[in-house]
């Protein structure tokens, strides 16, 4: 559906936003590498997120907030966006606090999003609210996890990251559908009615 | 060798003093772990990056308490941020502090805040300065062609 310029253009956006937020390159085998989008507001945090990330073998872009994060992805609303297929996000990390965009607000409109929803993403908060919990496990994020985040957490979750793969999550899940499935559902209905007055 | 035997047993020693009274906690451990021939300045670099975030937020705290209308949520939020960064470096005074502060806010109890800000600055410049007194002395122990033993 996209013209070739768009798709390119939407190459260089991602590959310009990937330089200037600073994507590092783990070990060899970039194909079995876990990639992880991690998202938050503090300096500190970042610096030790990364770190943790990459001394677990992990491919690591780290952003300073869900705008970018959605930036990265694509899903700002450019419909120019390349899929998902090439981006290869396997776990998104993001803080639960952040001015502007809330990791809660990041996480609905990554599973509200048809192309990736099916990426787990794991809430950070220094916050120990039952409520906030709840709300994001429901939302259909894969862990809440408390901060200061340490090593064990973080190879604790790609365990589970990488032993699920073959498996779809199926304790958590998404109750609400996209717009996009709804859209696609509706036309699914319409052309098959099409079919069947053709058929009569 | 024996200087090199004594300046690790000093920073040995130090540090441990700095865990007893609660200036540092597991986390910062859990740094030094993420520390290696690859990244051997991690835990100089992480901190410096606190030191910065943290003056930055002080001096927007003492600015936020000095109006004449108290915008307590965004002083909220500032001590917040302090009260994040504080944690993930280990830097547990600072952080307690933060939480007492944070406290006050909800209350909207500017006596009580200002006494915060007073402490947290206080605590902020002891972790300081014990911090950069422990670089040196690694940087000592490096220097006389030692090793860090970390972790401890």
């Amino acid at each position: 559906m996209f013209s070739g310029d768009m798709a390119t253009a939407g190459e260089i956006l991602r590959r310009s936003l990937t330089d200037e937020v600073g994507v590092s390159k783990g070990s060899v085998s970039g194909s079995e590498e876990l990639h992880v989008l991690a998202v938050d507001d503090s300096f500190v945090d970042r610096k030790v997120i990364e770190r943790l990330l990459k001394i677990s073998s992990c491919k690591v872009t780290v952003v300073e907030s869900g705008s970018r994060a959605l930036q990265y992805l694509g899903l700002d609303g450019e419909k120019s966006s390349v899929g998902f297929n090439d981006l290869k996000i396997n776990l998104i990390m993001t803080d639960y606090s952040m001015p502007g965009m809330t990791g809660y607000e990041l996480l609905k409109k990554i599973k509200e999003s048809s192309a990736f929803r099916e990426i787990p993403v794991v809430i950070m908060s220094s916050e120990n609210i039952l409520t906030r919990i709840d709300r994001c496990l429901e939302e259909g994020a894969e862990e809440y996890i408390l901060k200061p985040v340490k090593l064990s957490d973080v190879k604790r979750i790609k365990d589970v990251i990488m032993g699920g793969d073959g498996k779809q999550k199926k304790r958590r899940s998404v109750r609400k559908r996209g717009r996009e499935d709804r859209n696609l559902f509706t036309i699914t209905i319409v052309a098959c009615t099409v079919i069947l007055i053709d058929c009569v | 060798m024996d200087s090199v035997v004594l300046l690790q047993r000093q920073l040995v020693d130090y540090t441990a003093q700095l865990f007893n009274e609660g200036f540092l906690d597991d986390q910062f451990n859990q740094l030094q772990q993420l520390q290696d021939e690859s990244n051997p300045d991690f835990v100089v670099e992480v901190v410096t990056l606190f030191f910065e975030d943290s003056e930055r937020l002080l001096n927007e705290l003492a600015k936020a308490l000095e109006q004449q209308s108290i915008d307590y949520r965004k002083i909220d939020a500032h001590v917040h941020q302090l009260k994040g960064s504080s944690s993930s470096i280990g830097a547990q005074r600072v952080q307690k502090v933060c939480i007492a502060f944070r406290n006050y806010c909800e209350e909207r109890n500017i006596e009580g805040c200002q006494k915060c800000l007073q402490q947290v600055k206080n605590e902020y410049s002891l972790v300081k300065t014990k911090l950069e007194t422990l670089f040196k002395l690694e940087q000592q122990v490096l220097s006389a062609g030692g090793s860090i033993p970390w972790p401890m």
